[in-house]
């Protein structure tokens, strides 16, 4: 058996990795990746945390996971949707070269 | 006599279980839930594939007829003079498609457009362990999440397809591929909307459980197949007409219209990668006919009850054919809709009426010691059939006429 | 640790790496959705079936799709003489940091030698009885947001009127 030390380290692992793009990649949509990594990484906690809790049968962490499931679909279709109306706009979706304020 | 028939019924069962007991002795203890997987794994990898060959014999010569021509009706047994009525033209075109040259374009991407096919054929082939083919002949029975299993499967061959379009650099595989996500996604959500229903009513998400939902006999003699309720009857419709876009069958078959776009997504792709395209397409068919004869027909349950000396997976097998021999009609039948027709037939007509079809279902399901049967039906079928008519016109309306701008 | 969570663990690590560090978008999109199927293996190895086969409905079968959906739509955003990231020195030791913060409280926390207990009883009944009783708020909540995100979504990415025209 894995002791929930396994699953937690991998789950920090993931977000690290996640942050580690988000913070270093140039293109929008590299960043939306590394965020949803993140999230990924914080579901994975929820479920651990549940699988090994005294009191599973509450299914209190499966809920949260599920929410944060359709949270994460939401966030990423107005993300992308984001990303693309900058792409029109500026014609090119690196982060850094969009910097005007104004028009 | 009734012995016979359940020793008939339950053979493949038996068979698995006493070759299971005679392993055991012979095998160390680790391999045998391998050998049981094994087991269960291997008539599903020789029936259908071989279910496949067939299909494209009997698809050829059916739509040969339609269109008033005989089809393939030469290839027989090799080195002999008999014919087979043409049967033996799957062997002729394994054989062409094996030994056929691999071309892969010098500038695709080599690795994804390797792994496309064999990104759609695993799902596809794993889709078949939810499907209960017999009276306790279901290789995967997940009590809790059979038809979630199902669908998740389903929804990921949606990506080697934009795998197969996007690696092949050829805009034709790019423009084919685009158009079947977005049909796949499209179409996915009323699929899956029709077959809650059923959820619904059967209480419960494992696939075996459902048909055991259906088993319950009516007038003395007939099963109650959910196709025998108003909102059975117009869901197994709903569900069938997404299938077929699911599967990417005429008159939904624009990812790979010929006319248009060359072959679609697996225009780049010839030889062995285009034969596993091609049969992952028709598993999927065959799954998506086996899901619904699974939820709406039944199962492997007979229609009468005095035909249950049948075996189970005769009737599942039966079914299954009926439904394929159905696609290849509709296939000689209906021409190909535009990309505009596709998609607002898929938002504005069937996702209304299938979410109409879950209320129904729905009240269906709370009055059923309230209210007394006949109501019962003409309500359900009335609250189906005003807003079948208004959307119908509403779409009929939209379409319009067609102006022929160049043969005026 | 057993041989199959290694094996979980290691393809999803393995397969993140390659989302965040390959140089081609698709590529890195084609690894996130490894990382999704592992993680959904992870699910079904702590019990969670439902959350396992929804994360694959949910995270290949949609939230994959609309990443390549935005990549194609967004091409040749990365020309081929520019760095694919700005200097590592940025980003990389945060990164490292916070691991090494995480790892060393999971490491000293006595919760992290827990191990599970029994297969616990859920079935999808009470989950779904949950969803309408004690969480029909929150439900309701998140169908609203999620009318709310597609509506956005459609209106943020259609084009101006002026464009069309």
């Amino acid at each position: 058996m894995t002791p929930l030390s396994g699953y937690l380290l991998v789950s920090a692992l993931l977000f690290c990795i996640g942050l580690a793009g988000a913070l270093t990649r140039r293109n929008a949509i590299m960043v939306l990746i590394g965020i949803e990594l993140m999230l990924n990484a914080a579901n994975l906690n929820f479920i651990a945390f549940w699988r090994f809790s005294e009191h599973p049968e509450t299914q209190t962490g499966l809920m949260f996971a599920l929410f944060s499931i359709a949270i994460a679909a939401a966030e990423a279709a107005v993300g992308l949707a984001l990303i693309i109306t900058i792409y029109r706009h500026f014609r090119t979706a690196n982060v850094d070269k969009v910097e005007a304020m104004k028009g | 006599m009734a012995e016979v028939f359940q020793a008939i019924d339950q053979f493949p069962v038996t068979l698995k279980t006493w070759l299971l007991g005679h392993a055991a002795g012979v095998m160390p203890e680790w391999a045998l839930p391998l050998l049981s997987a094994a087991l269960s794994i291997t008539p599903i990898l020789a029936v259908f594939p071989l279910l496949f060959a067939l299909t494209t014999v009997i698809e050829r010569k059916g739509l040969g007829r339609i269109q008033n021509r005989r089809g393939p009706n030469r290839v027989g047994i090799p080195l002999t003079n008999i014919r087979l009525a043409g049967f033996g033209q799957f062997i002729a075109d394994g054989i062409k498609s094996l030994t056929k040259e691999d071309i892969v374009p010098r500038s695709a991407d080599k690795v994804v457009h390797f792994l496309a096919p064999i990104a759609l054929l695993i799902p596809v082939l794993l889709t078949y362990s939810v499907l209960p083919f017999g009276r306790n002949m279901v290789p995967l029975d997940l009590p809790q999440t059979g038809l979630l299993f199902f669908f998740a499967l389903g929804a990921s061959t949606e990506l080697s397809v934009f795998m197969a379009g996007w690696s092949s650099r050829n805009k034709y595989s790019l423009l084919g591929a685009m158009r079947a996500i977005a049909q796949m996604v499209s179409y996915e959500i009323p699929l899956i909307l029709s077959a809650l229903t059923v959820v619904m009513i059967a209480g419960t998400l494992s696939l075996s459980g459902i048909v055991e939902s259906q088993a319950e006999v009516r007038f003395g003699f007939l099963h109650s197949w959910h196709l025998f309720t108003p909102w059975g009857l117009v869901g197994f419709f709903l569900f069938l007409t997404a299938a077929a876009a699911e599967a990417n069958r005429t008159p939904f078959d624009l990812p790979e219209a010929e006319s248009e776009i060359i072959a679609g997504y697996f225009t780049e792709y010839s030889g062995f990668k285009f034969a596993i395209f091609f049969l992952a397409e028709y598993l999927g068919l065959f799954a998506m006919c086996g899901l619904g004869i699974t939820l709406f027909l039944g199962g492997w349950l007979p229609p009468f009850k005095f035909l249950g000396f049948i075996p189970s997976w005769c009737w599942f097998l039966g079914k299954l054919v009926a439904l394929i021999l159905l696609f290849i009609w509709l296939r000689g039948t209906l021409p190909r809709l535009r990309t505009d027709q596709l998609m607002g037939f898929a938002w504005k007509f069937l996702l209304p009426m299938t979410l109409i079809n879950l209320f129904v279902a729905g009240l269906w399901h709370l009055s059923v010691t309230s209210v007394p049967m006949t109501v019962r039906w003409i309500g359900g079928f009335a609250l189906l059939a005003i807003p079948y008519w208004l959307l119908g016109r509403g779409f009929e309306a939209k379409v319009g006429k067609r102006e022929y701008r160049f043969a005026n | 640790m057993t041989l199959s969570f290694a094996i979980l663990a290691g393809l999803t690590v393995g397969s993140a790496v390659a989302a965040m560090s390959l140089r081609n978008l698709v590529h890195c999109a084609l690894g996130l959705v490894l990382t999704f199927a592992g993680l959904a293996g992870l699910y079904l190895q702590l019990n969670a079936e439902f959350v396992g086969f929804t994360q694959i409905l949910v995270y290949v079968g949609a939230v994959a799709i609309l990443i390549v959906f935005a990549i194609l739509l967004t091409r040749g955003t990365e020309p081929a003489n520019e760095p694919a990231a700005v200097s590592p020195w940025a980003g990389l030791p945060v990164a490292v940091l916070a691991f090494l913060a995480m790892a060393a409280a999971v490491l000293a926390s006595p919760v992290g030698k827990r191990l599970a207990a029994p297969v616990p009883e859920v079935s999808v009944k009470t989950l779904g009885q949950k969803l309408m009783t004690d969480y029909v708020l929150p439900l309701e909540v998140l169908a609203l947001l999620l009318t709310a995100a597609m509506l956005g979504a459609v209106i943020i990415a259609m084009k101006d009127k002026e464009d069309l025209q």
